[in-house]
């Protein structure tokens, strides 16, 4: 065990359930369950482990500025005295949980300051790339680009969040051959130069979505955060099978053919979400291979947990920073660059499975892209399950067409009123009228999306747009199409009902109740996500 | 012939707009066919006519005229038969005019009806209207030199409380009668109503009204509570003045005023009618008719009633008196015909008293009385608020001291634990048991005053004779018992009380006989779809308590503390606790006192400063603090098209990142010099009765209409803004505005926060860093 540093990390595994094997351990929102699932016919799916971290990131980092891939000259033979710069980067959904400092866009922002410097530019401006999210407040912006970049750009105005609804602030800069309008942000527009700087962590991020999404606003959202695209993208993390992928690259080209110059610096980080030893660190291992301290400290972290009010837990795991580290750094032209990104997340990601499953479990974390410092919400319960952990396939679906999906997350009515105001009023007016992705979208989207007041605190507060519910909610309409029920153990029924599932109080009486869909004996097939993975089904 | 002797007689009636009154009426309209009427009514604002046509004529007794004559034909003929006067027998020469005195000579027959006959109504009224009324109507005739036939209407209840046979005597001529000199209890009524108005007007008095007003209402601003306090000065001389009587009445031996008036005013008519042919008819406790004009008709809530219905409400636990004692019930088609019998017959020689009662021929037990209505509900529950039937009591027939005991045990518990809820600061649903409460308690005081008032009378043993009622009554012939019955045997009590007499309570109490239906709309929902209707014009808000749950003090405290060092933040928050009792004190004396006060605190504060850090405290304090519902709400009626504005006593940089969510906004501002406050406001806030004229200017100055407007707020002291509205809401009300908004039929909304936020004692702002930033001492 003391140079479990040392060993090479091993894959993901498939382990089949039998009677000698312990019980799986579940997360539940911010508490755990240990579930036994029945042997014979259940299957567990376990992450790769962590692979090792770079050595030296940030001679990787100024390594790869000046060996750009594809068609791109090195970043410090782009920059000039006189030119427009403007540095974008992901925001406080990426990664998940937030990392340690220093986080990577640090290390990267202050490389290209440092090159920009030195080529004495002039005019540049830092952008977080949040297309309709949250603005990011002060201190999210400190962790994420540090604060010696914080102090020197923040006070004069030249870091800031973007604003998707900022009249003079958008321009639209084309059309795609699909009718599809390319909203951009006008300084990025009109920058000489584009440097996006990205962390990928799950395979549908980066490449022309960093741009073509994150600089964009609704006008140009919409055309592919829409039911329609959802539905056809088999799935979201498969690019080659991804309608949202296929779209964001058709605005791309046009956003390359207006004359607008990026260059895109993208990394990739392992997965090691708790850390390979401290409190957390229990969660990333295998079961049968906890030892006595393991389940000591397991058990004892329950009890605690569980004594606690719900806002201590979220407060404590709100306060939680992976010790991720940087597996590759790229930069260059977009495509060719995303590529070789793409690439690595598989080799950290990949999961082989051998088809399809009747149910298939899920415990759902205490975090979603969309509530970090803040609350998870039912609606952000459902688009963790069935938007994103669904989602995690290459292929063919983890379970088959009318299947059962069993998420566990104690989903409680509670919304945060400054983060997610347009939320609020999705669950109480819209989700009591009707549950179905075409008619929310048919019938309230464009109310919610134009509305003055959901605007104003997007502009000028913390919120989420006033659309941002409705593409949580169209997340998950492949999978709403593709099952035949979902059901949440352990949720606050009234808020379950009102998203329209059932709730089982006990994961047993959950596969009780799948069984009037799947027929007795289904088979079962539990994702151990996270730490993430995405499984390639066969 | 009845009607053969009244036919074309011209006959005048005092108080034909009440219950008996209008049964006369319309039974002479209808049996007597071309007798006229001169009806003396107090004249009100409209004038008598516009009273008889309104109060008397729409009244359903005539539904069974206008159906026979068809309404027009009715209208006709009422206004061919009918003359309305103005009078006033509680002033001398009854307050006639010209005239009215010259109609009042043409008149054959007067049947005085008018009486005060309220059980607890103030000594003096009582003596005026009771006791001299009918002297004043025999001196106006004297005056006038005519000598009609005076019927004077009294009660069998002048024998006072007795045991035994009451024969159809003047009541002077009894053993038991104390003779007093009417004249006297006259000047000294008189003299305490005048006294008591004086000792309501001591300093010491006044404060402790004004005390009373401000408790009840809180700060609600001085013209409110100037009213508040003479309302309860008023009310204060009138309990007095019942209490006098009461106690007055049963110094001489009598139940209450209403008996004892009545008692002396027979006397005093008697000594003064001198050429005035007189008769006097005394019925028992008038109830409802068993057959004219309708069955069950009764005009009113009269004695029996509400006892009746706090009994079926399970109010009423116990009530005194003895199953075998007579209650002595006469409905009033018996003794409408008796009248008429006797005017009929026109005057006799001597002392002509006649008593209409059922105990001495046809007695209603008392505990027959119980088991009868008992049975009645325990078949036909009244429902309670929450859709379930109320089960009636079994009453054990206890006296009235253990009776009163028991509810006054009750009442003191319920004001203590009233007292205790409306001391505690609570809001919302709890606040909706503190009115709960407070009705409950309210119900049980009234219910303990009926034991109070008409407790002597179901302990009543007096027996009153019939015999010259029955001479009259066998004087008649077979037509005339037929059309003008007043045999008291007729009564049959068994089918008389469930099939007539406990339907038409329960329609004159609108008590709810049935649950709620369950598809139908609740209350509230009727409500809310009032108000959410586009017929509406204008929604104002409040906004501490209403929108968010904070206020200005919070406000302070955030901004105050944003750029402290750790050091000077603990002393800010030791500070701020410290004074935090004599803050609230303050508030709650004078809203707009204390805003003045505590916003000193911002003086020297630089301006661009708190217009950046306000921006922030919008979202750390204000949103997060907020109700969901309520801004839904604000924006519901914004896309229903109505004017959406906010009326508070924040300041207006606190209140400035509501601005898109409101039309308007009416706020408190602080004076500006060289780039930082003054501290002083630069109007009156709107708070109070200023709250109610900001709303009251911005609806004339944009031309709309308040009754068709809707206001939301939480507290008492936004009474005057509520009133104005035609559709005001109770937003978590602390418990005052909670009793009353129950009380009024108000919508309640119980809006929250988001459930997930976190509850603070005192909100500062995050540590700032301050590595980066300049730190400044802001304010004092």
């Amino acid at each position: 065990m003391k140079n479990e540093k040392n060993l090479a990390p091993r894959p993901g595994f498939v382990l089949d359930v039998d009677r000698t094997s312990p019980p799986v351990l579940f997360h539940h929102g911010d508490t755990f369950k240990l579930e036994k699932l029945p042997a014979g016919r259940s299957r567990v799916i376990y992450p790769p482990e962590p692979l090792e971290g770079l050595r030296d990131p940030d001679s990787a980092i100024r390594h790869a500025l000046e060996n750009p891939i594809g068609e791109s000259e090195p970043l410090s033979a782009l920059l000039r005295p006189d030119m427009k710069l403007t540095i974008a980067f992901d925001d406080i959904s990426l990664p998940l949980p937030p990392m340690r400092r220093p986080d990577i866009r640090q290390r990267i922002i202050e490389a290209v300051l440092d090159l920009a410097a030195e080529a004495g530019v002039d005019d540049v401006h830092l952008i977080a790339a949040l297309a309709i999210h949250r603005r990011m407040t002060e201190d999210e912006l400190r962790h994420a680009v540090g604060d010696r970049v914080y102090d020197a750009f923040a006070p004069s105005g030249r870091l800031y969040n973007h604003d998707a609804e900022d009249p003079e602030g958008m321009v639209v800069l084309g059309e795609t051959p699909h009718g599809e309008d390319v909203q951009f942000s006008r300084r990025a527009a009109e920058s000489d130069l584009v440097v996006y700087v990205n962390i990928n962590l799950v395979s549908m991020d980066g490449g022309h979505k960093s741009t073509a999404t994150g600089l964009s606003g609704y006008t140009g959202l919409r055309h592919h955060h829409n039911v329609h695209t959802m539905r056809n993208s088999t799935s979201f993390m498969d690019q080659e099978n991804s309608e949202l992928h296929a779209s964001n690259w058709r605005m791309g080209k046009v956003i390359r053919d207006a004359g607008v110059k990026i260059f895109q610096i993208e990394t990739t980080v392992n997965n090691n979400t708790f850390g390979r030893s401290g409190p957390l660190a229990v969660l990333q291992k295998r079961e049968w291979e906890w030892s006595a301290r393991d389940r000591a400290s397991f058990v004892a972290m329950q009890k605690g947990l569980n004594v606690m009010p719900p806002s201590a837990r979220r407060q404590i795991f709100n306060s939680w920073e992976a010790p991720y580290e940087m597996t590759s750094v790229q930069a260059g032209e977009v495509e060719a660059v995303h590529k070789v990104t793409t690439e690595n997340v598989y080799q950290q990601q990949i999961v082989e499975v051998e088809g399809q499953t009747d149910i298939l479990t899920m415990g759902l974390p205490y975090i979603s892209p969309y509530n970090v410092n803040s609350v998870m919400n039912p609606i952000l319960v459902m688009c963790l399950g069935l938007g994103y952990f669904f989602n995690m396939y290459r292929g063919k679906p983890l379970v088959r067409e009318g299947g059962v999906v069993i998420m566990s997350h104690p989903t409680p009515w509670e919304f945060h009123s400054v983060h997610h105001p347009s939320y609020i009023d999705f669950f109480e007016q819209v989700l009591a009228d009707t549950t179905d992705p075409i008619e929310i979208e048919r019938k309230y989207e464009k109310q919610f999306a134009e509305d003055e007041w959901y605007i104003h605190l997007y502009r000028n507060s913390y919120a989420y747009h006033g659309v941002h519910p409705f593409y949580m909610w169209y997340w998950g309409s492949h999978a709403l199409e593709h099952l035949g029920r979902v059901i949440i153990v352990g949720g606050d029924s009234s808020a379950v009902q009102r998203l329209g599932f059932q709730s089982a109080s006990t994961l047993s009486d959950a596969f009780e109740m799948a069984s009037d869909v799947v027929g007795p004996q289904p088979t079962i097939t539990h994702m151990k996500n996270p730490p993430i993975f995405l499984a390639d089904v066969k | 012939m009845i009607s053969e002797s009244l036919s074309g007689k011209r006959i005048a009636i005092t108080g034909s707009t009440g219950f008996l009154g209008t049964a006369i009426v319309e039974k002479l309209l209808r049996s007597i066919p071309d007798c006229e009427l001169i009806l003396i009514v107090r004249p009100g604002r409209r004038g008598a006519s516009h009273r008889v046509a309104r109060e008397i004529l729409r009244n359903d007794a005539f539904d069974r005229l206008k159906a026979d004559l068809g309404s027009e034909a009715f209208e006709e003929m009422t206004d061919k038969r009918i003359t309305a006067i103005g009078g006033d027998v509680s002033v001398d020469g009854l307050g006639l005019d010209k005239q009215g005195l010259a109609e009042l000579s043409t008149c054959d027959i007067f049947i005085h009806s008018a009486a005060s006959v309220s059980f607890d109504s103030p000594l003096d009224q009582a003596v005026e209207i009771n006791l001299l009324g009918p002297v004043r109507i025999a001196e106006t005739l004297k005056n006038l030199q005519v000598a009609p036939h005076l019927v004077a209407v009294s009660t069998c209840y002048v024998a006072g409380s007795r045991r035994g046979s009451a024969p159809e005597e003047p009541i002077n001529e009894s053993h038991f009668y104390v003779n007093v000199d009417w004249r006297t209890e006259v000047e000294t009524a008189r003299r305490i109503r005048m006294d008591t108005e004086s000792n309501s007007r001591t300093p010491e008095k006044l404060l402790e009204f004004r005390r009373e007003a401000e408790e009840e209402l809180g700060a609600v601003g001085t013209p409110a509570l100037a009213e508040k306090t003479e309302q309860l000065r008023t009310r204060w001389v009138d309990d007095r003045m019942a209490e006098a009587g009461v106690s007055r009445a049963s110094s001489l031996g009598f139940p209450d005023a209403y008996a004892y008036t009545k008692a002396l005013g027979e006397v005093a008519l008697a000594e003064t009618a001198d050429s005035i042919p007189m008769s006097i008819v005394r019925p028992a406790i008038i109830e409802a008719a068993v057959a004219e004009p309708s069955p069950g008709w009764i005009r009113g809530f009269r004695m029996a009633e509400p006892i009746i219905i706090s009994y079926a409400r399970g109010l009423l636990e116990e009530f005194p008196g003895i199953p075998e004692g007579v209650i002595d019930v006469i409905p009033v088609d018996l003794v409408v015909s008796a009248i008429c019998a006797v005017a009929a017959r026109g005057p006799i020689e001597g002392s002509d008293i006649i008593q209409v009662a059922s105990g001495s021929s046809n007695p209603l037990r008392y505990g027959r009385l119980v088991d009868l209505v008992r049975a009645w509900f325990t078949e036909n529950p009244i429902y309670d608020e929450y859709g379930q039937p109320i089960s009636v009591p079994e009453w054990s027939f206890p006296g009235r001291g253990r009776v009163k005991k028991q509810l006054e045990r009750a009442s003191t518990m319920l004001n203590r634990a009233e007292k205790i809820v409306g001391a505690l600061p609570v809001r919302g649903r709890q606040a909706e048991m503190g009115a709960r409460l407070a009705e409950r308690s309210e119900q049980i005081e009234r219910a303990a005053s009926y034991v109070e008032l008409y407790g002597a009378y179901a302990e009543c043993e007096a027996v009153y004779e019939l015999d010259r009622l029955m001479e009259l009554w066998s004087s008649l012939n077979a037509e005339d018992q037929q059309a003008f019955c007043f045999d008291p045997a007729i009564v049959d009590w068994d089918s008389h009380i469930p099939n007539v007499w406990m339907p038409s309570v329960v329609k004159a109490g609108r008590v709810p006989m049935k649950p709620p239906s369950k598809n139908g709309e609740s209350r509230p929902e009727r409500l809310r779809r009032q108000i959410l209707s586009p017929d509406r014009h204008l929604a104002a808000f409040d906004l501490e308590n209403t929108l968010i749950a904070s206020n200005v003090v919070a406000s302070y405290a955030w901004l105050a503390s944003r750029r402290l060092s750790p050091r000077d933040r603990l002393r800010f928050v030791t500070k701020t606790l410290l004074e935090a009792p004599t803050l609230l004190a303050l508030d709650r004396k004078d809203r707009s006192d204390f805003l003045r006060y505590f916003y000193r605190r911002y003086e020297g504060a630089p301006v661009d400063q708190i217009a950046e850090d306000s921006a922030e405290k919008f979202s750390e304090l204000i949103l997060a603090k907020s109700f969901p519902a309520a801004i839904r709400r604000v924006r519901e009626h914004k896309a229903l098209g109505h004017r959406t504005v906010l009326i508070t006593g924040a300041l207006d940089f606190i209140v400035e990142p509501f601005r898109p969510l409101f039309d308007d906004i009416v706020c408190a501002e602080l004076g500006q010099s060289n780039g930082t406050y003054t501290g002083e406001m630069t109007a009156v806030p709107p708070t109070g009765e200023a709250r109610y004229q900001a709303l009251y200017d911005y609806a004339q100055k944009h031309g709309l209409d308040l009754r068709e407007s809707i206001a939301y707020a939480d507290s008492a002291s936004d009474l005057p803004m509520l009133e104005a509205v035609g559709f005001p809401v109770a937003v978590n009300p602390e418990t005052r505005l909670a009793a009353i908004a129950r009380k009024r039929g108000w919508l309640v909304e119980d809006f929250q926060k988001s459930p997930g936020t976190n509850r603070r004692l005192l909100p500062l702002a995050p540590q700032q860093n301050l590595n980066s930033r300049q730190r400044s001492a802001v304010m004092p």
